[in-house]
């Protein structure tokens, strides 16, 4: 078990980039990379030996990103996707026409996208790895990140989206 | 001949000497497709740069790993709801992959959700196969067996209706499931291929979809309000995906 520490530590700055730039709000990505860090360990002896730890991590992560929303839209009240704002982005939302800010632009893309252009452009994922770890074929991977970087120039190119999502 | 993945391949800088001259003297024939790419590239760029300080940030204490052994909190995703997520999440599926193959060895514990895939599959195999008598109460009987396997299970069982895929209710059974009972519907399609739908009482508090592959048959099953639910077919993961969300939408807050 003591091997997990000198495995785990190297990892955690990119795990929290990816959760910051899922949720845009600090205190909550160390959550969920807490909550990502307890369940590795948890199940620390169940990781395949020969496997990618790096991709392994970022699959617990975005399970548990996913699984809490899905749970959340359970839970909560049945607002629609479209009436909630996005935490930490009011301000951009209300300069919507001049969104510069790439991470704003990057919080208007679908859940998939989003994380496609997070694993892949940032943290230097292969495809093949993006697509397990989304559990995604390679091919819906490609046109779902071409896709979203088309999504995200246009956000960026025009500013509108954002205002068009508010009207909706 | 460029593609869309040869141009992705290289916005990420991942194609080798030769592909990416082809690909860089497709651009220069194409000036509208080299604004585009351009473009692509150098946000990818702003995304890599915006997030650099939040890599190179140290680490808080409380995410070193001897402070996280000592401080296991459990799954309590409260995070969610600090962050309040309003960002547009469009699910489609989760666990899978890495998780699949982490969990096979049989010696681990097993997951509430694993054991009712074990349950959904090993009844499937049994009962997909037979012919004479695949179904312990037909369809012409509906209400009749839904009453029945309701009063078994403990809880209003509905038929989801699953024409759209173009599956329908040939009828169900009552199945051991430990000490309780489970209840299996089956339903096959105009090919004669057979999916089930299995319901049984279960404890446990996970509740994503969890995908298992045994040779060519597929489950997705979740536990929802004290019950486990799987969906089984010989499908691929995709094909199978779209119908257990239906059969999830059917079931969701219906106990």
């Amino acid at each position: 078990m003591a091997d997990a520490d000198a495995l785990l530590e190297p990892l955690i700055p990119a795990l929290r980039r990816y959760a910051y730039a899922l949720l845009r709000d600090h205190d909550a990505a160390d959550d969920l990379v807490q909550d990502t860090l307890e369940r590795a360990l948890s199940r620390w002896r169940l990781r395949r030996p020969d496997g990618d730890l790096r991709a392994w991590l970022f699959t617990i992560q975005r399970n548990l990103f996913v699984n809490a929303w899905r749970q959340r839209q359970r839970q909560g009240p049945h607002a629609s996707l479209d009436d909630v704002a996005p935490p930490g982005t009011a301000a951009q939302q209300e300069a919507a026409l001049e969104v510069r800010d790439v991470l704003a632009a990057l919080d208007q893309l679908p859940e998939e996208q989003k994380s496609l252009l997070l694993l892949i452009g940032v943290e230097d994922f292969s495809y093949d790895d993006a697509a397990r770890i989304l559990g995604l074929p390679m091919g819906t991977v490609m046109s779902r990140l071409s896709r979203g970087r088309q999504k995200l120039r246009s956000i960026l190119e025009t500013g509108r989206a954002t205002l068009l999502r508010r009207v909706k | 001949m460029i593609g869309e993945d040869d141009l992705q391949a290289f916005i990420d800088e991942r194609l080798d000497g030769p592909r990416r001259a082809a690909v860089e003297a497709h651009l220069a024939a194409h000036p509208e497709i080299r604004e585009r790419v351009t473009a692509e590239r150098r946000q990818r760029a702003m995304l890599r740069g915006q997030l650099e300080a939040k890599f190179a940030e140290p680490v808080p204490a409380r995410l070193r790993i001897a402070s996280i052994r000592a401080s296991r909190r459990g799954q309590s995703a409260g995070w969610m709801r600090t962050a309040a997520a309003a960002l547009a999440i469009f699910v489609a599926g989760a666990a899978g992959g890495w998780f699949a193959n982490g969990l096979a060895p049989a010696s681990a514990p097993v997951a509430p959700t694993t054991s009712i895939a074990q349950g959904a599959t090993a009844a499937f195999r049994t009962f997909v196969v037979e012919v004479a008598h695949p179904v312990e109460v037909g369809a012409t009987q509906e209400a009749h067996l839904l009453q029945w396997l309701g009063k078994r299970l403990g809880r209003p069982l509905a038929a989801p209706d699953l024409s759209r895929f173009g599956y329908r209710l040939m009828g169900g059974r009552l199945l051991p499931a430990g000490s309780a009972a489970a209840a299996q519907l089956m339903y096959d399609d105009a090919s004669g291929r057979r999916l089930t739908v299995y319901v049984r009482a279960a404890s446990g508090t996970e509740t994503a979809f969890r995908f298992q592959q045994e040779g060519d048959t597929a489950t997705f099953a979740w536990i929802d309000q004290g019950f486990g639910f799987a969906v089984t077919a010989m499908a691929s993961r995709d094909e199978l995906l779209p119908i257990a969300e239906a059969v999830y939408q059917r079931f969701v807050g219906k106990s």
